[in-house]
């Protein structure tokens, strides 16, 4: 390939580079806003989402402008993976917008008092967010399957935060609006950790060449 | 079966018929080298080449100039002994026997060659195609040329073009029809492995997709081999590629890995353009 392809690739590399940080920045900021009940970091998120979709376009017009100049091997494979990551940044950074709303909900509604489980789903969550991205970055088969690993954690975690919330709401039905944005707070983290999952099996299609989605461990032949 | 099991089993079920398909039986190797070197008088182009093509596919050699990918194709079907102070060593197997232990002429009726240029005979294109048949004692009236010279044509993709002009000279052909004439003369002699050493590189686009058309339409009978610097056509059209650097092989797989993910570093350079 020419220098002039090679030079894109790299400048699309950091624009994603630079999407992922945006993105991460609103999954931490968007969490803040619920357990801090501050709508400061909430208002970032919202600033930040316009920039996160314009780099999502920006990233697919320069995936499809190599796309045409024929990559192969592991420039094929880099350039899949962008596209692919692109897609599930953007949703995450949606996520984080949702999960800032109802942190704006939460805060005009009464406090409710057990959300033990959502700071430690959101810590979990952030982590695999960070390890997916360092994986591509640092091109670490490692840290890629340990964010796989972490997958049915998150779920398990979200399943006792709507445990929780449901006995909590039979008890206390006064608390139950509040409760609700709790539940879609614990989904909504629960999805971004399953994006940062594609991220990682994306990272190892493009290190490895391993197809390894849906509990398989295919090579292209 | 409970409801729960049809569906968990009907998930499983493409999963493992690509495992299946995988697990099939490869076809046989049509023709193969082993141990082969080749030298222009004293300098060895072609170092230790281990390789095999299998039948009804299309193998593509790749590599860049100087590589040996050429003359490893020319010994193929012994065209390196057309040109002087040359020696070969090791094996040449077609269907499992030695093709340089076999009379030439025979071989060169099994393992046909298309060349870079086209290289028509100065007669009519009905005569291209049936110069082949007549210099090897083909037993048959004008009918039965007839016939071998239109199945090669039709065969070639060029029978439409060329039917009301037959008698015309080949030379008032457009390149990529004299090309396409090239091949159904290869073809007329039915050959079991066909030879083109980079047959579009003079081509357009058009003439190049019509030809490598052809190859897909070919490889139910023949065994293709192509040399060719084009790295999308290699991509485009064969099965399995050969990656050469310096008279040595250095990878050969299924063309999907050489594109998607090459095993040597060198290999991985030269597709993507890193090379040198």
């Amino acid at each position: 390939m020419t220098r002039h392809f090679m030079q894109e690739l790299d400048e699309l590399q950091q624009q994603l580079l630079d999407m992922a940080g945006l993105v991460e920045a609103g999954i931490h900021g968007s969490v803040q806003a619920v357990t801090e009940r501050d709508e400061a970091p909430a208002d970032e998120v919202f600033a930040n989402e316009t920039r996160i979709n314009q780099l999502e376009i920006s990233i697919d017009e320069g995936v499809t402008r190599l796309f045409v100049q024929n990559p192969v091997a592991s420039d094929l494979r880099l350039l899949r993976a962008i596209g692919k990551m692109n897609t599930d940044l953007e949703r995450m950074g949606d996520m984080a917008v949702n999960i800032a709303e109802r942190a704006i909900t939460l805060i005009s509604q009464p406090q409710v008092k057990p959300r033990i489980d959502i700071p430690q789903m959101a810590s979990l969550t952030e982590f695999m967010v960070r390890s997916s991205i360092d994986s591509f970055v640092k091109r670490d088969v490692d840290l890629a399957n340990g964010v796989l690993a972490s997958d049915d954690a998150v779920d398990d975690l979200r399943d006792a935060v709507y445990r929780e919330l449901m006995e909590f709401m039979q008890q206390e039905p006064a608390a139950v609006p509040a409760s609700v944005s709790l539940m879609f707070v614990a989904r909504n983290l629960e999805r971004i950790a399953d994006h940062a999952t594609n991220i990682a099996e994306d990272a190892l299609f493009f290190i490895q060449g391993v197809d390894v989605r849906h509990n398989r461990r295919h090579v292209p032949r | 079966m409970s409801q729960e099991g049809r569906v968990h089993s009907s998930r499983v079920t493409p999963s493992e018929s690509v495992e299946e398909k995988k697990a099939d039986v490869p076809a046989p190797k049509k023709l193969s080298t082993e141990n082969l070197d080749f030298y222009y008088g004293t300098f060895q182009a072609l170092q230790n080449i281990n390789l095999y093509f299998r039948e009804n596919h299309i193998t593509a050699l790749i590599g860049p100039s100087g590589c040996g990918k050429s003359t490893f194709l020319r010994t193929l079907n012994r065209m390196h002994e057309t040109v002087k102070g040359t020696r070969l060593t090791g094996q040449i197997l077609l269907d499992g026997r030695d093709i340089l232990k076999e009379d030439v002429n025979a071989v060169r009726l099994k393992v046909g060659m298309v060349f870079q240029r086209s290289n028509p005979f100065p007669k009519s294109i009905f005569e291209n195609v049936a110069y082949g048949l007549r210099v090897n004692g083909f037993q048959g009236g004008k009918a039965a040329i007839h016939a071998v010279v239109e199945k090669s044509l039709v065969k070639a993709a060029l029978w439409e073009e060329v039917k009301d002009k037959l008698h015309e000279s080949a030379f008032g052909l457009s390149g990529g029809q004299q090309q396409r004439l090239c091949i159904a003369r290869a073809l007329a002699v039915e050959p079991e492995v066909l030879l083109l050493d980079e047959p579009c590189s003079a081509l357009d686009p058009i003439a190049t997709a019509k030809i490598e058309d052809l190859l897909f339409g070919l490889k139910s009978e023949t065994t293709i081999v192509i040399v060719t610097h084009n790295m999308q056509q290699a991509a485009r059209v064969s099965d399995f590629t050969g990656f050469f650097l310096l008279g040595k092989m250095i990878e050969f797989n299924t063309t999907n890995v050489i594109f998607q993910n090459p095993v040597k570093k060198e290999t991985e350079d030269y597709v993507t353009g890193r090379f040198g």
